[in-house]
């Protein structure tokens, strides 16, 4: 199938949308530089506690503390122009390269669980919907709504006892085999699981109940094709946006699953960098963050457009 | 006995809700022939598309339960197949069309893959299914097929729409074609080419139709046989010109008489002196979309004034101009001499009682969480020094009897009601302001043709009564017949035609109120073969 995006009206619809999101970002950016230096001075949590005067005078010396804020200010935005991004205090090597590190481990994750949690959403879902009431669609709902309202936190600690602790089936923590992904991308399916299965289901009882619907019994499509050709593509646009939010959450920072799961994503460095007061990755963890964001939106009105056709930008 | 193609025997269908078991249809039987068509007729509730349903498979059950009864097609009970081979008749023997084809088309397909999915599903090869879609789309009508195989339905008229449902229908060669309602939502010179083209493809394939319908115009224009529903049984059956003629249960003969179009029409009345409401050149864009192009139009005190015209030609879009629902773009309306358009919003708040309107689709003008008593009464909270507060029951009561309802109705929801009933609500609110002039916006055209006849009368009866004009919008010309003083035909944002309704009844001079004309459907079926017979004759074709 071909689609027509219309490519002029597409590039300057992303040109409206880049500049709408840029103005926020600086504002955003300028928030948070002055908010986090209102924290307080880094130096004390850097230097030994028997740190002399003079040694902490030179910390500060070196890192441009002594400055006003708005000198310091102006020297970062001069080194951002410059895509200076800054240096990371804790870590001693440019703030992005440690939020790039970060990113992509949050990345895969989210790529991971949002995969699975779409496709089984939706299959549940659709099935759930095709018959109302029946066991399949109770069953579904009853774990979706249970999903749904669970504490993750309290989610990751049972199932690391479980899992880890007493079965000694899979690592409590940290990286480096694939069986490390599988507690953290359980724990973060479940909520959007339950979520997007109930979005599925809504709006694919309103689909199967639709006229075309109608029509195509009436011209004997088979009921899976019924569901899945002809139904879901229908169902799909409020479940798009869910989808992006859902993603977007974890693309964020899944902070607690992070620091639970001791995984080393953009969540855990961000919690991290503000206890520390690292100031330099915080803004960069800001500036990559809204970039993702930003793309995800786009996405998911692209999305839009390819699912419907009445849709043009 | 012979065989029928398709045979309907002591169908018993019931749908469980939750107010209690409905009855929808009891011990039903027709039968429908080869290159025969078959109309069921009958008004909402009537349960004249149940056994259609039933026969495609397409009652959800539950609710719905077949209760007794056989459906034969080729001899064959289809209610004793298996769902697989149902299914396999859906479409390849058996194919439907239905009344909304924006709504039956699914939105997000281009509808060449639709029309082809048709014959995929029944086992034809994906370029066969193409290059015959290709002579389907041509086949009925739709210009240029290569391009349209790829476009989506909402980018069709509503007229194409129906051509490209009808192109999907036939894709298989079926043995007959239901078609439910298919001209009720289309303009009435676009309805005249559906039927005109769906007699045709009957005529080349020889396929059985049957035809589900409300409009004894559109029985008398292309059925054999008619079968008339009403609460779900069978009242009466024959040939169509025979019932007509010679109608034999009180039910038909009440149908036949509520058709509009055959009375007396009303003698223009004298306009003199002062016009309660005039229009001066009145203009409306919707963007690049010129809506209204200088409409002057004036309606006397007690007059009625019928504005018709097919889907935009912007006779609602005047509508609104009118009561300043819309605000025009250029012109004046005149409301006794005092331009609405130059009035401060606190002056026009005083004259809105003067102006009311009355919608197509009561369900949605009334809002469903009010009362009936809260809906009429919301006048007098508007408007207090109406009437006292001390007197709103009595009043309601009043206008609820005036309108033929009965006043312990009050209590009750909209959704309590049938939609004549709701209609008549909609009236008792316009009427609770004591108006001058009431817009009916298609008030009529939703309502069954026993209804719509009771609900004109009404509004007769109220204007004798209390001197109300009305202005009068409807796509239908048999309707305006025999209630407008005067015509206004509208085509394309101008008035092409206007005079007495008489004149323009007897006497059309455009060339577009004479196709209007000879496109709406007379409910006798000779007068339509008359008149088929002159349109063959001035397209040169060959009748039998």
């Amino acid at each position: 199938m071909k689609f027509s995006l219309g490519r002029s009206g597409m590039k300057s619809f992303i040109g409206k949308r880049a500049i709408a999101s840029g103005v926020s970002l600086v504002g955003l950016v300028v928030l948070v530089f002055f908010l986090s230096r209102l924290t307080g001075d880094p130096t004390d949590l850097y230097l030994p506690l028997d740190a002399s005067v003079e040694m902490r005078e030179q910390f500060r010396q070196m890192h441009g503390f002594n400055d006003p804020l708005i000198v310091q200010f102006g020297r970062y935005v001069a080194d951002l122009v410059q895509l200076d991004f800054g240096h990371s205090l804790r870590q001693a090597r440019p703030a992005m390269e440690v939020v790039l590190e970060a990113f992509s481990w949050t990345f895969r994750l989210a790529v991971i669980t949002m995969s699975c949690v779409t496709v089984a959403a939706i299959v549940i879902g659709s099935l759930a919907a095709f018959r109302v009431g029946g066991i399949f669609d109770r069953i579904a709902t009853f774990f979706s709504l249970i999903g749904a309202s669970a504490p993750d936190f309290w989610l990751a600690i049972v199932a690391i006892v479980i899992f880890a602790v007493n079965l000694h089936w899979l690592p409590t923590s940290g990286t480096g085999t694939a069986l490390h992904w599988i507690l953290p991308v359980s724990v973060l399916f479940i909520r959007p699981f339950g979520l997007i299965l109930q979005v599925v289901r809504g709006s694919m009882i309103n689909v199967l109940s639709s006229a075309y619907v109608k029509t195509a019994r009436a011209k004997g499509v088979r009921t899976p094709r019924i569901i899945f050709v002809h139904g879901l593509r229908n169902a799909m646009l409020p479940v798009i946006t869910v989808i992006g939010d859902q993603a977007a959450a974890i693309l964020n920072g899944a902070v607690v699953v992070e620091t639970v799961f001791g995984f080393p994503g953009i969540g855990k460095l961000m919690i991290d960098s503000i206890l520390l007061r690292d100031f330099a990755v915080v803004l960069a963890v800001i500036m990559v963050s809204a970039l993702a964001i930003f793309l995800m939106n786009l996405l998911i009105d692209l999305a839009y457009a390819l699912l419907d056709p009445r849709i043009r930008y | 006995m012979a065989e029928h193609l398709l045979e309907v025997r002591g169908l018993s269908v019931e749908f469980h809700t939750a107010a209690g078991t409905v009855n929808a249809v009891q011990d039903v039987s027709w039968h429908l022939d080869r290159g025969e068509t078959l109309a069921i007729l009958g008004e909402s509730g009537s349960g004249k598309s149940v056994s259609a349903s039933a026969i495609m498979n397409l009652i959800d059950m539950p609710p719905g339960r077949i209760t007794a009864g056989a459906i034969l097609f080729n001899g064959r009970d289809m209610l004793a197949m298996d769902a697989e081979e149902r299914r396999a008749i859906n479409g390849a023997k058996i194919a439907m069309i239905f009344q909304d084809p924006l709504a039956h088309l699914n939105p997000v397909y281009a509808v060449g893959w639709q029309i082809c999915e048709m014959m995929t599903t029944h086992g034809t090869p994906g370029a066969e299914a193409r290059r015959r879609a290709l002579d389907l789309l041509e086949r009925v009508g739709i210009p240029q097929p290569e391009a349209a195989m790829r476009k989506y339905p909402f980018q069709f008229s509503g007229g194409q729409r129906q051509r490209l449902m009808i192109a999907m229908a036939l894709a298989c060669k079926p043995d007959i074609l239901i078609a439910d309602e298919p001209t009720t939502a289309l303009d009435v010179t676009v309805q005249a080419q559906v039927l005109e083209l769906l007699k045709a493809l009957q005529q080349e394939t020889g396929m059985g139709l049957l035809l589900i319908t409300h409009d004894l115009g559109v029985v008398a224009e292309i059925a054999d046989r008619v079968v008339v529903m009403n609460g779900g049984s069978i009242v009466e059956t024959g040939k169509a010109a025979a019932v007509y003629r010679n109608p034999q249960h009180p039910y038909t003969r009440k149908l036949i008489d509520a058709a509009p179009g055959k009375g007396a029409m009303p003698e223009g009345r004298e306009r003199r002196g002062e016009p309660l409401v005039k229009a001066v050149g009145l203009h409306k864009h919707y963007g690049l979309f010129h809506a209204l192009k200088g409409i002057d139009l004036a309606i006397m005190p007690g007059e009625t004034v019928a504005v018709v015209g097919e889907s935009g030609s912007g006779k609602s879009t005047l509508a609104r101009a009118m009561l300043r629902l819309d605000d025009p773009d250029g012109g004046e309306i005149l409301y006794r001499g005092r331009d609405l358009l130059a009035m401060t919003p606190r002056e026009l708040f005083g004259l809105r009682r003067d102006l009311q309107m009355v919608f197509q689709d009561p369900t949605q003008s009334l809002n469903p969480r009010m009362t009936v008593f809260q809906l009429i009464s919301e006048a007098w909270v508007i408007h207090p020094d109406i009437l006292p507060k001390a007197r709103w029951r009595e009043k309601v009561a009043e206008l609820l009897v005036k309108v033929g309802l009965k006043p312990d109705m009050a209590g009750r929801y909209p959704h309590q009601f049938s939609g004549g009933q709701r209609q008549r609500i909609a009236i008792a609110r316009a009427l609770a302001m004591e108006p001058k002039l009431i817009v009916c916006d298609e008030a009529v055209s939703a309502l069954d043709v026993s209804i719509q006849a009771q609900v004109i009368a009404l509004l007769d009866g109220l204007r004798r009564e209390f001197g109300l004009s009305y202005l009068f919008i409807a796509h239908d010309l048999p309707v305006v017949r025999d209630f407008a003083d005067r015509v206004i035909v509208m085509k394309a944002g101008e008035i092409v035609e206007e005079g007495p309704v008489r004149q323009i009844f007897d006497a059309p001079q455009h060339p577009y109120t004479r196709a209007l004309l000879a496109a709406s459907l007379d409910p006798d079926p000779d007068i339509q073969a008359a008149r088929r017979a002159a349109r063959n004759l001035e397209e040169g074709r060959v009748t039998a």
